[in-house]
C-alpha cells in the first residue's frame, strides 16, 4: 500500500515541470521593498523626534517664571499724598506704583538711594507690569494702604533668561543685557529666598504684551476656542447634510459631478485664498468688525467644509449596501434608512472626519493674517465680535519678536498647541472606537 | 402508518396549493438597466399560499423578477419596469400606491444575512416600529417572541435578545432575516437565495421553516439549487435569458416538463 503511494508520489515528482520562477530573485525583492518601508519610517521618526526635541528643549522653561518677592509698603505719601481717594477713585489709577516697587528694592538690597546709576539697574530688574500689579491689588481694596505686604512681582525677561541660565555670561559686560551687578543682586535675593522660579500660570492667562514675562496666550487661546466652536456649529450639519444630499438623494448627471469636482478642488485650495474671501464677503461687503474671532471662525467654516463632507461621504459610502436593502426591504423609507441605519454606522468616520477638520483649523493661520487676527490684543474678547487672535497666529507673531525670552515662549505657546491637536486626535480615536460596530 | 397519513395530508394540500387563487399576477413585465434589457415581457403569475420557485442559469434574470414584486429594482439607478404587475387587485407601479406601504405587504429576504447591527430584539421589533403595528414596548414584545417562534429561532434566542444580531451563526442570522421580515405581517414574502451562504445543517432548518410559513404567508424563492427549489416548492418557474421559459406544477417540472431547455438545464447541460 505504502509502496504504491509513494511511487506514485515519485512518479509525478518526476513528471513536474521545470518551473523557472526565480524564487531566490523574488524573495529579494521582496526583502527589498520592506528595507524601503522601513527606512522610509525611520526618517519620519527621525525628523519627528527632531522636530519635538527642538521645541520641548526650547519651550520647556516657558512653563516656569522668576518672580521676586518684595516686602512692599504701600505709602500713603506716594499712592494718595492728599487723601483725595474719598473723592477722587481715579487717583489711585495714577499713582506712582513704580515708585513703591524701587523704595522696597532700595531697602532690600541695601542700596544708596542717590546712586542713580545703581537705583535704575534695580529697578529694572523688576518687570514694569509691577505697576498694573500694584495698582489692581491698590484699587481692588484701598484699605492696604499704609500697610506693608509681600508681593511676588515678575523678574523682567532678561533676568528671567539670565535665572534659567539662557544667557552667556562670558560675553563682554557692555555687551550684555544682564550686567555684574544685577547678577550679585540676583544671588543676594536668591539666598534669602526671593527669587524664585515658579510654574508660570501667567504663560496660559495673559494677553499680548510687549514685555516677554507679562505675554501669554490666553487671548488667543479663547479666540482659537470660540473660533473652533464657531466652526464646530456651521460645518458639522452643513457638511452632514450636503454629503447626505449628495451622496442618498441627488441625482447622478452632470451638474452633481460637477459639484463633486469642486468639492474635491476646494479642499486643495491654498488656505490664503479662503482668508481674502473672507476679506471680500464677510467683512468688505458684510460689514462685519476685522479682528473678530466671527469672521475667523466664518472663514474657517469655509475651509474646512470640504473636509468634512469628502469624510462623510466615504464614510457614508463605506456602509454596506446589504444594510440599506434590509431597511428598504422592511418598507422603511429612504429617510427612514438613513437616519435609523446608515448614519449611526457613518458616525465613526464622520467624527474623526469633522474633528480632524477642526485640528486642522485651529493651526490654520494664514487666512486669519487677511482678515485681521494678527494684532495686539491685551483684554480677553467679550464676545466672537470682539478683537482676537489665535493661537497659531500669536506663535508667528511671538516667532517675530526679538527678546530671549519670547523664543522660550514661542516653541511654549507651539507645545501648548500641539497638546491641543494631540487631544483632539485621541478625542477622534476614541469616538471611533466607542462608536465603530461591527456588521 | 401515521407517516403514510401525514404523507397523503401533505399530498392533499399541495395539490389544493396548485388550485390556489393567484395573490400576484406579472403580466408583460419587462426591466431595463438603461439601454440593457434584462427581462421580456414574463407572464407570472405568483399563487396564495404557495411556494414558487424561481429557477434558472445565471443572470436569467430570476432575481430582477423578484425584485419586481417589491420595487426594489427602485433603488437602482436608470432601472425602469414595464408592464403590470398586481398585488391581489392593487397595480404596484401605480403612481399612488406607496412603495413603503407595498415593501411592508410584499417582505424581502437577503441572499446575504443582513441584520441590522443591533440587538436581536431590536433586528425584529424595527419593521413593526416603523410601520405602527404596536402600541406599546409590551405589544413589541409579544409580535418580537412571535416571529422569532415562527422563525424557529425563539428557543435558540430567548435569552439574548438583547444581544448583537450579528453575533449568531449565519444560519441564525438567516432565520433572524426572516423573523424581521415576518414581524410586519406580509402577505408575500421574497427569498432571494436565501440559502446560498448557508450550511447545509442551516439550510435544512430554513427550507423546513419554508415549509411551514406556506401555511400563512405566499412565498416566492430564486434558488440555483435544483433539489431546493424540488423540496420547498409547488410551483416552478423557469428563466433563461430574461425569458420566463416555462412555469408548472413543480412534479411535473421536474418529471416531465414542458419545454426542452427546462429539462436540459435540470439535467444540468447547461447553466
Amino acid at each position: 500500500m505504502s509502496d504504491v503511494t509513494s511511487s506514485a508520489f515519485q512518479a509525478r515528482g518526476a513528471a513536474r515541470p521545470r518551473r523557472d520562477i526565480g524564487i531566490r530573485k523574488r524573495y529579494a525583492a521582496e526583502r527589498r521593498f520592506r528595507a524601503y518601508g522601513v527606512t522610509a519610517i525611520l526618517v519620519g521618526v527621525f525628523f519627528l523626534a527632531v522636530l519635538l526635541w527642538t521645541v520641548i528643549s526650547n519651550g520647556y522653561t516657558a512653563f516656569q517664571q522668576t518672580v521676586i518677592t518684595l516686602p512692599i509698603t504701600f505709602a500713603e505719601s506716594v499712592i494718595d499724598p492728599k487723601n483725595e481717594r474719598a473723592q477722587n477713585p481715579a487717583k489711585l489709577m495714577a499713582a506712582n506704583y513704580p515708585l513703591l516697587v524701587r523704595d522696597a528694592l532700595i531697602k532690600e538690597l541695601g542700596i544708596d538711594p542717590n546712586d542713580r546709576t545703581k537705583v535704575k539697574l534695580a529697578t529694572d530688574m523688576v518687570s514694569a507690569s509691577s505697576r498694573t500689579q500694584l495698582r489692581d491689588i491698590v484699587v481692588a481694596n484701598p484699605s492696604v494702604i499704609g500697610t506693608t505686604m509681600s508681593v511676588a512681582l515678575l523678574a523682567e525677561g532678561n533676568i528671567d533668561s539670565a535665572n534659567k541660565g539662557q544667557i552667556d555670561l562670558t560675553a563682554d559686560e557692555a555687551n550684555r543685557k544682564v550686567k555684574n551687578q544685577q547678577l550679585a543682586w540676583m544671588d543676594q535675593l536668591r539666598q534669602k529666598g526671593d527669587l524664585t522660579k515658579e510654574f508660570n500660570t501667567g504663560l496660559f492667562t495673559y494677553g499680548a504684551s510687549s514685555r516677554p514675562e507679562a505675554a501669554g496666550i490666553g487671548v488667543a487661546a479663547l479666540g482659537s476656542f470660540y473660533m473652533m466652536l464657531i466652526v464646530l456649529v456651521l460645518a458639522l450639519p452643513i457638511g452632514v447634510a450636503a454629503s447626505i444630499y449628495l451622496e442618498e438623494f441627488a441625482p447622478k448627471n452632470k451638474f452633481t459631478d460637477l459639484i463633486e469636482v469642486n468639492i474635491n478642488n476646494l479642499a486643495a485650495v491654498p488656505s490664503i485664498v479662503y482668508g481674502l474671501l473672507g476679506l471680500a464677503i464677510f467683512i468688505n461687503f458684510a460689514g462685519l468688525p476685522r479682528s473678530a474671532s466671527l469672521v475667523g471662525g466664518l472663514v474657517l467654516t469655509l475651509m474646512t467644509l470640504p473636509t468634512i463632507i469628502i469624510a462623510t461621504r466615504a464614510a457614508l459610502k463605506a456602509v454596506p449596501p446589504s444594510i440599506r436593502s434590509a431597511a428598504l426591504g422592511l418598507g422603511a423609507s429612504k429617510m427612514q434608512t438613513i437616519f435609523h441605519h446608515v448614519l449611526p454606522l457613518a458616525m465613526p468616520g464622520i467624527l474623526t472626519g469633522t474633528i480632524i477638520g477642526l485640528a486642522h483649523a485651529l493651526g490654520e493661520t494664514a487666512p486669519l493674517l487677511l482678515i485681521g487676527m494678527v494684532a495686539f490684543v491685551v483684554d480677553y474678547p467679550g464676545s466672537p465680535l470682539e478683537p482676537s487672535t489665535a493661537l497659531p497666529v500669536q506663535i508667528y507673531m511671538w516667532a517675530n519678536e526679538a527678546e530671549r525670552a519670547f523664543v522660550e515662549r514661542t516653541s511654549g505657546a507651539i507645545m501648548v498647541l500641539l497638546a491641543f491637536l494631540i487631544v483632539m486626535n485621541l478625542g477622534a480615536i476614541l469616538l471611533r472606537r466607542r462608536f465603530e460596530r461591527r456588521w | 402508518m401515521n407517516m403514510m397519513t401525514e404523507a397523503a395530508v401533505e399530498k392533499a394540500l399541495d395539490q389544493k396549493m396548485t388550485a390556489a387563487p393567484y395573490k400576484m399576477i406579472g403580466k408583460d413585465v419587462s426591466v431595463y438597466y438603461g439601454e440593457k434589457r434584462a427581462l421580456f415581457d414574463v407572464n407570472l403569475n405568483i399563487r396564495e399560499n404557495t411556494v414558487t420557485a424561481l429557477i434558472g442559469p445565471s443572470g436569467c434574470g430570476k432575481s430582477t423578477f423578484l425584485r419586481t414584486l417589491n420595487r426594489m429594482n427602485d433603488t437602482i439607478d436608470h432601472c425602469r419596469v414595464t408592464g403590470k404587475i398586481t398585488l391581489d387587485t392593487d397595480d404596484i407601479y401605480d403612481p399612488q400606491i406607496d412603495v413603503v406601504e407595498l415593501r411592508a405587504r410584499v417582505g424581502m429576504v437577503f441572499q446575504k444575512p443582513n441584520p441590522f447591527p443591533k440587538t436581536i430584539w431590536e433586528n425584529v421589533a424595527y419593521g413593526p416600529k416603523i410601520h405602527g403595528l404596536a402600541r406599546s414596548k409590551a405589544d413589541l414584545d409579544v409580535i418580537v417572541e412571535q416571529s422569532l417562534q415562527k422563525a424557529g429561532l425563539f428557543n435558540e434566542v430567548k435569552d439574548r435578545l438583547h444581544e448583537a444580531g450579528t453575533g449568531l451563526s449565519g444560519g441564525q442570522q438567516q432565520r433572524l432575516c426572516i423573523a424581521r421580515a415576518i414581524a410586519v405581517s406580509p402577505e408575500v414574502i421574497l427569498m432571494d437565495e436565501p440559502c446560498s451562504a448557508l450550511d447545509p445543517i442551516a439550510t435544512a432548518k430554513v427550507e423546513e421553516l419554508i415549509h411551514e410559513l406556506r401555511a400563512n404567508f405566499t412565498i416566492v424563492i430564486v434558488t440555483h439549487s435544483m433539489q431546493q427549489a424540488a423540496r420547498v416548492s409547488q410551483r416552478t418557474a423557469m428563466f433563461h435569458l430574461g425569458h420566463l421559459v416555462e412555469e408548472n406544477d413543480t412534479d411535473k417540472m421536474f418529471t416531465n416538463p414542458d419545454d426542452q431547455r427546462t429539462q436540459d438545464y435540470i439535467m444540468g447541460r447547461f447553466g
